[in-house]
């Protein structure tokens, strides 16, 4: 077995040295009738690599990959294109096959680049700091409303109708367990800013609320100025909860925290990691300096070592469960570490200027895209404001259109059925990504389609 | 060069003068050879480069909605030839298993092999996106599928929920299900009980999903009370959380009896699962009674640790929680084709589940690995994996006979790792500075100062992917570390002295956290 370096002879040595008779004898702890015996039922003995290979291939060409069609998916997870040397770098085994950084003086690169990347997803969101990374956004953005909770000792939150549906409904699933109060709405098709309700969040804001979380782009694409809705929550000392499914937005849009939010928390799937059929995603978390000690996760900070060098260690641990156990600010005792790695690493490769072009060129594309497609008979595009997804209200149900799509290999958008299945007035949405992938035959392709398929 | 019998490097001897770096002269660049110091990319003047070349945009109307960013974000770029140096040399101060033995206990850090990297690389599984239409996804689901029928198979279990991120996602998951239990029997039971010598996780996963944590405490022999824990069980436990093998690295012998005795009670049983390498092919969970299990995917099914993630954290259930697992739930159907179970029709097909916890699918880049992995060792290479991890531990263990204090060295063989304690050391030497001692021998240390219940705790890990002779030298080095730790020897405070950096200041950097660049310099760099 080729990952097991132990001969037979060597076996024979150790247990010796141990003084057992067999390996048996080193089992004696487990019940009689709780050791298995026999095989393992049904699984197959060691297999070649290249008998491996053939079986997963075979599984994995059952897919139909974004690569091979014209692909307009979004929702909260994207395809952009994700340069050669940032997968490269971070299959260094030295990465790749690292630990936590328990023992900081032998782990400075791990730790140096979680520096650098909490560095970037601060100044990206407009905030004083942000730790080192968390599951995803989803999970973040559940864990910036327990904070809101310590922060602020109230419990209920206020969650926007363009929050993602299944970031709604893990903090309802939570929140049942919790005792938090959530105050949710579904979204609406409404012409100009689709799934935008900041009158009634504005409305809703009072003394007993804890936060609102808002998510710009909204799940129907629309952006919108937070500004008037974070000086709100401050006159009633609530926390303002950004959440950023698409940071590339970020290179041409203002900042959450430059509009005023407290905690902005983010899915950085976007950049430098791939769709992975929804992971091992990148979960962002940052917030105001005055907060820091009541923040989930691992933290990287600076120090000194022992000749006065700076070094890197991770830091405040004092508030994780390792210390203190069911007082700790979270469970969670990891970080999507080489996740936040590729994040850092395709950040630093395209710089401030690279990140501006990109999303001028995700934007450009989006509105080309969206003029187009607003142009079919019986289409009628519902954003005017948006960065690079917008929804559009077919004449006909938007699902199975985009299964009829698929046939024709055309992967054409998420239909708001499949996203919100509970809420017939949504039936007809799509929500279109137009990312730097897409190309002008692809749009074309798409808007010939679906013009056949409302007509069909 | 070779080695001797103890494991030791037989070359010239080099004198102490020549070997302390510290000695070595100041260079001009701070480099030293081939170990090189790497500025911050906040530090360097490239705020207006890039490493990437993006097609123009075509003109087109802004539709910001006048929300467009006017502030520099700073955000400095490197061109790709100096990204690519200044990641390969921040890469070369980490330590990693592909560099050598890294005898985390309760961490398992074992051989990463790079097929699971090429499969899961592969675009059908790394390109699909998690809400593409399900019959253009189905290879992804009969992974998902595949993945969980094994896990199922091992633990003797079930059902599986595979959305969970992480080990202590899972555990949130598996409680979750205990409390989703209860509410439908229409019990309203508050506390979780939770040994000693558990994980810092486990308490915090019972608080965070609203429980009160109860402490049970340890026999002598490094086990969970059974007396303690089953005198506390009643009408107000709603489970108990075990580590099984436990964190002193022993088997939990009375495991069935206490799963019998807390499902008297009325409870389930929680079982930790971080350790599952240890007895995977040779025991099955279910067969004790267990209730629920997360699977940490990275430890027995050897996906990459990556500097501290992604994790993936899959719960194994029994019968009577199977009913309350999460969405979404992959089903097989009668054609074959698989179904992804969502909100939509969860209400027909997976009515008690407790809901979503994770946006999406879970970590599939994990499950692929994880799979390619079960299929490689096959029923043979699995038993023979659990065999190995707990052989080498136990020879670590009896190597160490007379040098090291083994607490729990008496209470029967370990398992997958084995456990010392700092008894004995001169005064004023602790367990750390054997660790830091092993940096200097070309080792990462061993886990240092859990589990809470031995002082100075040292727990080593070998685990299965490691050969006699990489053990013999890793036992020689600690002996010898642990000889000079014994001698008082005064140099040793100082270690590591050939590491990238000398001891660093913990105590400084939480007491005045720095945790972002900011652009005047940082105090502590002035010096």
């Amino acid at each position: 077995m080729r990952y097991l370096p132990l001969t037979d002879s060597d076996r024979q040595a150790m247990l010796a040295t141990i003084g057992a008779g067999s390996i048996d004898d080193l089992f004696v702890d487990v019940p009689a009738e709780a050791r298995l015996s026999g095989p393992i039922a049904g699984l197959a003995p060691h297999a070649s690599e290249l008998a491996v290979e053939r079986h997963m291939s075979k599984l994995a060409r059952r897919n139909l990959s974004a690569g091979e069609a014209p692909f307009f998916l979004g929702c909260g997870a994207y395809k952009h294109h994700v340069p050669a040397s940032v997968d490269h770098l971070i299959q260094r085994g030295e990465f790749l096959t690292s630990y936590t950084p328990y023992q900081p003086e032998i782990a400075q690169g791990t730790l140096q680049a979680l520096f650098e990347f909490q560095t970037q997803v601060a100044r990206l969101f407009g905030c004083d700091v942000a730790n080192a990374s968390m599951y995803d956004g989803s999970t973040a953005c559940w864990e910036a409303i327990t904070m809101a909770r310590r922060v602020t000792k109230r419990a209920k939150a206020i969650l926007s109708a363009g929050l993602h549906p299944h970031y709604v409904s893990l903090a309802k699933t939570m929140a049942r367990f919790t005792g938090d109060q959530l105050d949710s709405a579904a979204p609406s098709l409404t012409p100009g800013a689709p799934g935008d309700d900041m009158a009634r969040l504005l409305d809703a804001i009072d003394g007993e609320t804890s936060c609102v979380v808002v998510q710009n782009p909204n799940i129907l694409g629309h952006v919108a100025d937070l500004s008037e809705l974070a000086a709100r929550c401050h006159e009633k000392g609530a926390l303002l909860i950004a959440v950023v499914t698409e940071p590339v937005a970020l290179g041409a849009v203002r900042s959450p925290g430059e509009m005023g939010a407290d905690i902005v928390v983010g899915e950085g799937q976007s950049i430098g990691v791939g769709l992975n059929f929804g992971g091992p995603y990148v979960g962002l978390f940052a917030c105001a300096e005055k907060y820091v000690r009541q923040m989930p996760g691992r933290l990287a900070g600076v120090t000194t070592d022992a000749d006065g060098q700076r070094g890197f260690v991770l830091t405040l641990s004092t508030r994780e469960q390792h210390i203190r156990r069911e007082k700790a600010t979270s469970n969670i005792c990891t970080n999507a570490g080489l996740c936040a790695l590729a994040f850092s690493i395709h950040l630093t490769l395209l710089g401030e200027t690279g990140l501006r072009r990109l999303a001028t060129l995700n934007h450009a594309n989006a509105v080309a895209a969206a003029d187009r497609l607003a142009k079919l008979p019986g289409v009628e595009l519902l954003n005017t404001a948006f960065f690079n997804e917008f929804t559009l209200k077919l004449p006909v149900e938007a699902r199975p259109v985009v299964r009829s799509l698929a046939d024709k290999g055309i992967l054409g958008g998420v239909s708001l059925g499949r996203l919100y299945p509970g809420e017939p007035t949504l039936a007809n949405g799509l929500v279109v990504a137009v990312t730097e992938t897409v190309t002008g035959e692809d749009v074309e392709a798409l808007a010939q389609a679906l013009e056949a398929e409302i007509a069909a | 060069m070779s080695m001797n019998s103890e494991g030791r490097v037989t070359r010239p001897e080099i004198s102490a003068e020549t070997t302390a770096a510290a000695e070595a002269p100041a260079t001009f660049t701070g480099n030293r050879a081939l170990m090189l110091e790497e500025a911050l990319i906040f530090e360097r003047d490239d705020y207006a480069r890039t490493g990437v070349d993006i097609a123009e945009a075509p003109a087109a109307a802004n539709r910001l909605g006048g929300l467009e960013r006017h502030r520099a974000i700073g955000l400095p770029g490197l061109p790709e030839p100096e990204a690519v140096r200044h990641y390969t040399r921040l890469s070369r101060q980490n330590y990693a298993i592909d560099l050598g033995l890294f005898p985390l206990g309760s961490c398992t850090m074992k051989h990463n092999p790079r097929l699971n990297e090429k499969m899961a690389r592969l675009p059908g599984f790394a390109d699909i996106h998690p809400l593409a239409p399900v019959d253009t996804v189905q290879g992804a689901l009969a992974v998902i599928d595949e993945l969980a029928h094994w896990l199922v198979t091992l633990t003797g279990m079930h059902a599986v929920a595979m959305s969970p991120k992480a080990g202590a996602h899972g555990e949130l998951c598996g409680l979750l299900a205990i409390r989703a239990a209860h509410d439908a029997a229409g019990s309203d039971r508050s506390v979780i009980l939770v040994p000693e010598s558990a994980h810092g996780t486990n308490p915090a996963t019972a608080a965070f999903c609203g429980y009160k944590v109860e402490n049970i405490p340890a026999t002598a022999d490094g086990r969970v009370d059974l007396d303690a824990l089953t005198a506390r069980l009643g009408p107000d436990v709603a489970g108990v959380m075990i580590t099984n093998p436990n964190t002193c690295g022993l088997f939990e012998r009375d495991m069935k009896r206490i799963s019998d005795a807390v499902h008297a009670a009325g409870g389930y049983v929680y079982c930790d699962g971080a350790n599952f390498n240890a007895i995977v092919g040779r025991v099955r969970p279910g067969d004790l009674g267990i209730d629920a299990m997360h699977i940490n995917l990275h430890k027995t099914f050897s996906t990459p640790h990556g500097g501290g993630g992604p994790g993936s954290g899959p719960v194994v259930l029994s019968e009577a929680l199977s009913p309350y697992a999460p969405l979404p739930f992959v089903a097989k159907q009668g054609d074959g084709s698989f179904k992804l179970i969502e909100e939509e029709t969860a209400g027909e097909d997976h009515p008690g589940s407790f809901g979503r916890m994770a946006a999406f699918n879970g970590q599939m880049g994990m499950f692929t690995r994880a799979l390619t992995y079960i299929l490689s060792h096959g029923a043979d290479g699995l038993r023979q994996v659990a065999e190995d991890a707990v052989l080498n531990a136990n020879y670590v263990l009896r190597s160490l006979d007379g040098l090291l204090d083994a607490p729990f060295g008496a209470s029967g063989p370990c398992m997958h790792e084995a456990l010392f304690s700092d008894d004995g050391l001169a005064p004023g030497f602790t367990t750390l500075d054997i660790a830091k001692g092993l940096i200097d021998e070309g080792f990462h240390p061993m886990t240092m100062y859990f589990p809470l219940v031995v002082h100075g705790a040292m727990l080593i890990e070998p685990t299965e992917t490691e050969g006699k002779a990489t053990l013999d030298q890793f036992v020689g080095a600690l002996r010898s570390v642990a000889e000079r730790a014994k001698a008082g020897d005064a140099a040793l405070k100082a270690a590591p002295a050939m590491a990238p950096r000398r001891r660093l200041d913990e105590t400084a950097a939480a007491r005045k956290p720095v945790l972002v660049w900011k652009d005047e310099p940082l105090p502590e760099a002035a010096e």
